[in-house]
């Protein structure tokens, strides 16, 4: 497993776009704390910005990167291998390499302006994000055969998570407003794992208040440490999940 | 050594493999022939777990190989489009494998790679290859690990009659050491010196499973294409 995984990285890095990827996330992070005078500000440009992108990033880079890459599992499932290490494998090699451009592009201006409790959070949800959506990409591209087919999906998946869940959110708390929908909330944030990172990293900053009475039981919930755990084991449910279903599929996948 | 039961595979709608039954033994070696479509491919990739089957059982070597993928290291695989890692070069795709197949006393068998030639292109990108050098790539991974089996899917399409030559006789050579050798291939004329058993395909059906002996006194034909030709007619 760890010879496939080396291969994966060796091919990741000698595409250049990672590298790219994360000059970019480096120097925008940095000149964002720069631009504010407050650097708990410009970790909140930072949060949305980065809860955009990282999501993007991620899963369009490697939904292109498994179909790219299909030559190579055909290569490799003929071989004395197991289809999961294989898959295994490419997972963990994808995962590596956007945790690693996520630490060192928006982790180390993080450390470097605001090494706080905040700061450690939204570096812990931002590895945890682009992770999750390795995890979803792997998962929409072994489901479906054709290349542009499933990098359609997955711009599709993306748009939902990223713009769509909130637009639905906010529709049903209008539609329902004569209801008390505020503990239904934190379960349904559970369903969007962008959303769950967002909130996680606003409790921190103490703007909850801004968002009402919804946001006090966030804080209620979340703020407790079962709360958090209970947080953070949902957000590895939505790694293992996904990496689990596509695992199965693969293995029964013909090449 | 490798015996398939009752086969089944459907790909949609399509019919690819029905009810295919067939048995190989050591030191065999096999053509695989029968019209585009037939299902040859199909069942060399069911052979080597590519393709999951819907129904029946491959058994190599006695275990069925349903969950195992250790038997796939006894196998050498050549298959008819060579697909590789676009941006590696022909040095790095053999060390590649080299590492990941890598066992002690193993003794690479890199006859191919000399007769080819290929040492000198080594540092070439297999995107830049032609056709005929990917085959030439394919087949000297196929042979590299010394295997009991060879799985070959066309080997001599797209080589040159020089190429095809040297390949044709290392197919012979390692035959003659014991080895169980499956071609296919639509070039009949040049098997003739080669195999010793025929299967014959036909719409995912396999229609006869003959020694090339038993062939020639049944239709007192020399030549193979011949027989099959006279067989075919009745």
């Amino acid at each position: 497993m760890k010879k496939i995984i080396k291969y994966v990285i060796i091919d990741i890095l000698r595409n250049k776009f990672m590298l790219a990827y994360t000059a970019f996330l480096l120097l925008f992070s940095f000149s964002i704390f720069n631009l504010e005078d407050n650097s708990t500000k410009g970790l909140l440009s930072l949060l949305n910005i980065i809860l955009i992108i990282v999501p993007l990033v991620s899963i369009l880079f490697s939904a292109i990167y498994v179909y790219n890459s299909s030559e190579f599992l055909e290569l490799l499932v003929s071989q004395p291998l197991k289809r999961v290490t294989i898959w295994m494998s490419m997972f963990t090699g994808l995962a590596a390499s956007q945790a690693i451009a996520y630490i060192i592009g928006a982790g180390i201006p993080i450390l470097v302006y605001e090494a706080t409790a905040t700061g450690f959070m939204m570096l812990g949800t931002g590895v945890l994000l682009s992770v999750i959506f390795v995890a979803i990409a792997m998962l929409a591209a072994v489901s479906t055969r054709d290349k542009a087919k499933g990098i359609g999906v997955n711009i599709l998946l993306w748009l939902y998570f990223a713009l769509l869940f909130d637009g639905i959110i906010l529709f049903l708390l209008f539609q329902f407003a004569d209801y008390p929908l505020e503990k239904l909330m934190v379960g349904i944030s559970a369903l969007n794992p962008i959303d769950l990172g967002r909130i996680l990293i606003l409790l921190k900053l103490d703007v909850s208040a801004l968002m009402g009475f919804t946001g006090a039981i966030f804080k209620d919930f979340f703020g407790t440490g079962t709360g958090l755990a209970i947080a953070f084991l949902v957000l590895l449910c939505w790694i293992v999940i996904p990496v689990l279903l596509s695992v199965r599929k693969f293995k029964r996948k013909d090449l | 050594m490798i015996i398939a039961n009752n086969l089944s595979k459907k790909f949609g709608k399509l019919k690819a493999l029905d009810n295919v039954s067939v048995t190989c033994n050591k030191g065999e070696c096999i053509a695989l022939i029968g019209p585009n479509g037939s299902g040859k491919t199909t069942l060399i990739k069911c052979i080597l777990g590519m393709v999951v089957y819907d129904s029946g059982f491959i058994t190599f070597n006695g275990r069925n190989i349903l969950h195992d993928w250790e038997y796939r290291a006894n196998i050498g695989y050549m298959p008819q489009i060579g697909r590789y890692p676009e941006n590696m070069t022909i040095g790095q795709v053999l060390d590649m494998m080299k590492d990941i197949r890598q066992k002690q006393h193993i003794t690479f068998d890199e006859e191919l790679i000399k007769a080819f030639d290929l040492e000198k292109i080594l540092h070439k990108r297999m995107r830049t290859l032609s056709g005929g050098t990917r085959q030439k790539v394919s087949a000297s991974l196929a042979f590299l690990f010394n295997p009991a089996v060879l799985i070959l899917d066309e080997p001599t399409a797209g080589l040159d009659p020089l190429s095809s030559e040297i390949l044709k006789e290392k197919i012979t050579k390692e035959r003659e050491k014991g080895k169980l050798v499956l071609i296919t291939s639509h070039i009949l004329s040049e098997l003739d010196d080669m195999v010793s058993q025929v299967i014959y395909m036909q719409d995912g059906r396999c229609c006869f499973h003959k020694s090339i002996d038993e062939l020639r006194l049944e239709t007192k034909q020399e030549k193979l294409a011949k027989a099959i030709a006279s067989l075919l007619a009745k």
